[in-house]
């Protein structure tokens, strides 16, 4: 626990593990959702080859609003880091 | 390795401070203006497209036949084209000249309060968040006025400011005020998404110059030309669809009332 008051106490360290702890968090709910919403998106292609272009489009749509909330976090990240 | 958030000051005109980003967003929309002089020629423009016209036409009509794809209708995508084409052609191009070699390297070893800096002379108008909230500013504001010209200064605020004393009553009201918000959101989110995927991708690109010199970088170059496209896609893909979504009827009751 010493070791670690240690490192944090630092102001760089702390400055990093936060940035790296903001990200990492936030990488995880977003990515389960892609790979959710491409999946679904992709098994809708195979059962209605027709719709191709217009489940892409929604897909890559609904990606790009999933994936916001991780490029949040990554301004967050990249704010503190080089501040 | 440096890295800063915030665009740096190049030279300052009058007390305006221009930045390396502003700098190469003139850069880039001066190339622009010099291609649509140069290419864009009607007297010489003929029925059977040859050449320079043959490209500028297989790229518009791409970008239309995208558009009404989306739209559903041809005059609405008539009607958006220039917003949208403009939006597109413009941060394609931003988010491409961040990758151009000299972009991050080359630049003047400045002092500031006593500490050597270095200043790069390029970087991408998208590594900057001025320029990304000033688009999707723009962006937003036009979807707005959009939704006012198709439904009337009446019929848009009845998307959002709903009588509690109607069809949903109190929830209809609710929704309406969330989606007010949600207008204000869109800026945030555009601006977000295009600015951290870009100053993301200079970084990535920065780090990896500095572990390696040689050939790995490479790929990531590749993929920063994909996320560049990909980004402008996006951003004129979102900016069709809340301007489909603005200048849409109230379906909710119709909807409502069919079952």
């Amino acid at each position: 626990m010493e070791g670690v008051q240690a490192v944090v106490a630092n102001a760089d360290n702390a400055k990093f593990f936060s940035a790296a702890i903001a990200i990492a968090a936030a990488a995880f709910g977003p990515g389960l959702g892609i790979g959710y919403l491409v999946s679904k998106g992709l098994e809708s292609i195979g059962r209605n080859p027709e719709a191709h272009s217009k489940i892409q489009t929604s897909m890559i749509l609904g990606i790009a609003f999933t994936e916001a909330i991780a490029i949040y976090a990554l301004v967050v990240a990249l704010m503190i880091l080089f501040k | 390795m440096e890295i800063s958030i915030v665009a740096e000051p190049l030279f300052s005109i009058a007390g305006f401070t221009v930045t390396n980003s502003l700098f190469m967003a003139i850069v880039v929309s001066f190339f622009g203006f010099i291609a649509v002089f140069l290419l864009i020629q009607p007297k010489k423009f003929t029925m059977v497209p040859k050449g320079a016209q043959n490209v500028i036409e297989a790229i518009f009509e791409g970008l239309l036949s995208f558009m009404e794809g989306i739209t559903q209708n041809r005059r609405q995508a008539t009607q958006f084209f220039p917003l949208v084409a403009t939006i597109f052609l413009f941060v394609l191009f931003s988010n491409w000249s961040g990758l151009l070699p000299g972009a991050g390297t080359i630049g003047l070893h400045e002092m500031n309060g006593g500490k050597v800096m270095f200043i790069p002379i390029m970087r991408s108008p998208s590594a900057d968040l001025n320029m990304t909230v000033a688009l999707s500013l723009i962006s937003v504001f036009s979807v707005q006025l959009f939704g006012i010209l198709a439904l009337g200064l009446r019929g848009y605020a009845s998307k959002f400011f709903v009588a509690p004393w109607k069809a949903p009553y109190v929830v209809g009201t609710a929704v309406g005020l969330l989606e007010l918000i949600g207008e204000g959101a869109k800026v945030l989110s555009f601006s977000f998404r295009l600015f951290g995927n870009v100053f993301a991708g200079e970084v990535l690109l920065t780090v990896m110059l500095s572990l390696v010199p040689y050939l790995v970088p490479l790929p990531f170059l590749v993929m920063e030309l994909f996320v560049g496209v990909v980004q402008a896609g996006i951003f004129s893909l979102l900016t069709i669809v809340f301007l489909k979504m603005a200048t849409a009827e109230h379906e909710a009751h119709e909807a409502h009332e069919a079952h």
